[in-house]
């Protein structure tokens, strides 16, 4: 086991389970922390435009089903990675094969939970100026929805890269 | 840090926001002025009025109409929406809204000191008050006899007090003095709210503070205009200019030292901002200053409404409408006495 400076030991002894039990509790901790607050951003301008303008509710929960989707790729990819976690004898657990199944999971967790989070906020505050834009004017807000279309695309460069990652985390077979 | 209130400003301030933005549509355009200009007698403005936001408030009253029950009406709805936010705002929303009225709790006091020095009564100055500036212990300001006991009395419990501080004297009170003490309690006023706004920093304080110092300075110019020829001496003048605004402090040394008109205007050539409200009016004119003034007032509190996520919207709806109530006022004056070619003198359309 090499590794010069204690810390890289300290982080090689840590169990390639635990790499991947926290990659699959970002993943969809942080998705659901992204599409939350989108959804408190754009609701709270929601319901403060829709009371002098209530034609706009019905449109602008779109907003709101784009910020929830965030949530959804969130527990979907949780769901791909938690199949992806195998046990391996004890013999095999820091053998290389293994750490790099487990950081490869660890990987694709905080790539989706980050590119969730971070276009959860982009969809719920475009969502807010949309409600609010579209209370005084309704010609906008086909215009401004094509924007928020294009933000929620990050989430799902985020979906398609952690699922590629997860894709090739094989763990070293039972019978080594 | 400046940029990111888009992440936490909706958890307190969102709903509100959305409120007041919605309010802000329900502010006459150019066409309902133009409706309103061209009625005849006070009942036709009241039947426009009905198909405007301003129809509840108004549809109750009976013929013959005042003026001022128009504007009485009007100023109410302002309020009212005034209280139904100021109940549902949190801090530091709250506070900034209450800073909002403070302008017209200074413009009360002072109504009705000047209303006792000419004997009037209390019950008829409290009706001429304005709503917003109201508080509890108003009708006592009736008893005070100098300033000392002005404030003892009544204003150290109202949030007047603090900007007391400079203007205690043992005088009398009489017409020169309470001017003094208006504008001196407006100057701590802007003040105090100017700093207010600087702590709440990112996108509030930079539009209040353009918004702020527009006021600071037009107040500093209407001082200079209105003490030309009277006894203010030079530093008194100075005292009474705000300590922040484009004019400070090199526009305020050049203003303290003017006499007339004509020298306020070569003093504004300097700044480009006043120097094009300037050029508007020719030699010797000052009658259309207050409404140039008003106009680029009017530009600017707009603009604060293209920005989202801050409370200057607040500040910007609350004078907009004030200068709807101007407005309504002038035109139903106009009407009311048959001066309908003077109307345009003093309309200031919004959009």
């Amino acid at each position: 086991m090499a590794g010069s400076s204690s810390w890289s030991r300290a982080l090689m002894q840590i169990s390639p389970y635990t790499f991947a039990s926290i990659g699959i509790a970002i993943s969809i901790g942080v998705s659901v922390l992204g599409a939350a607050w989108g959804i408190y951003i754009t609701g709270s301008s929601l319901i403060g435009a829709a009371i002098k303008a209530p034609r706009i509710t019905s449109k602008n929960l779109i907003s709101v089903i784009f910020c929830e989707a965030v949530a959804i790729y969130g527990v979907i990819v949780a769901i791909i990675l938690q199949t992806k976690l195998e046990s391996v004898p004890e013999s095999q657990v820091y053998a290389a094969e293994s750490l790099r199944a487990g950081y490869a999971i660890f990987a694709s967790g905080i790539i989706v939970g980050f590119a969730n989070l971070f276009c959860g906020l982009c969809v719920g505050i475009i969502g807010s100026s949309c409600a609010l834009s579209d209370a005084q004017n309704s010609t906008l807000f086909v215009k401004i929805l094509v924007i928020e279309i294009f933000g929620s695309a990050l989430g799902l460069f985020g979906v398609i890269v952690g699922i590629i990652m997860s894709s090739q985390a094989s763990w070293p077979a039972k019978t080594a | 840090m400046y940029g990111f209130e888009a992440l936490t400003f909706n958890i307190h301030g969102g709903y509100l926001e959305a409120i007041v933005r919605g309010h802000r549509s329900g502010l006459l355009t150019a066409a309902d002025y133009n409706n309103l200009c061209q009625c005849e007698t006070l009942d036709d403005i009241k039947m426009h009025l009905s198909a405007t936001e301003y129809g509840p408030y108004l549809q109750n009253e009976p013929s013959p109409l005042h003026t001022t029950t128009i504007v009485e009406k009007c100023t109410l709805k302002l309020v009212d929406e005034y209280k139904h936010m100021l109940c549902q705002a949190t801090e530091p929303l709250s506070t900034f809204l209450e800073y909002i009225t403070y302008g017209h709790m200074i413009d009360n006091v002072v109504l009705i000191v000047t209303g006792t020095l000419h004997e009037r009564d209390v019950q008829e100055l409290l009706e001429k008050c304005h709503p917003l500036g109201m508080f509890d212990s108003i009708a006592t300001l009736a008893v005070a006899q100098n300033m000392r006991e002005l404030y003892r009395l009544v204003l150290v419990d109202t949030p007047l007090a603090p900007y007391f501080s400079e203007c205690i004297t043992s005088e009398d009170l009489d017409d020169m003095n309470i001017e003094i003490m208006r504008n001196t309690l407006y100057k701590a006023y802007l003040e105090d709210f100017y700093k207010f706004c600087q702590k709440l920093g990112g996108a509030t304080a930079e539009i209040m503070s353009d918004l702020l110092a527009f006021e600071a300075d037009r107040r500093a110019i209407n001082i200079t205009i209105n003490s030309i020829g009277t006894e203010l001496t030079r530093d008194d003048r100075r005292k009474l200019y705000s300590n922040f605004g484009l004019l400070y402090p090199y526009g305020h040394e050049e203003l303290a030292a003017c006499e007339d008109i004509d020298q306020v205007r070569a003093v504004m050539e300097k700044y480009p901002p006043y120097q094009t409200i300037f050029v508007r009016l020719s030699y010797g004119e000052s009658q259309m200053l207050d409404k140039a003034f008003y106009e680029e007032e009017v530009k600017r509190l707009c603009l604060a409404f293209e920005q989202q996520f801050h409370y200057a919207v607040f500040f910007a709806y609350m004078r907009l409408r004030e200068q709807e109530i101007r407005n309504l006022m002038w035109i139903s004056e106009c009407v009311a006495q048959n001066q309908k070619s003077r109307i345009h003198d003093s309309v200031v359309f919004t959009f």
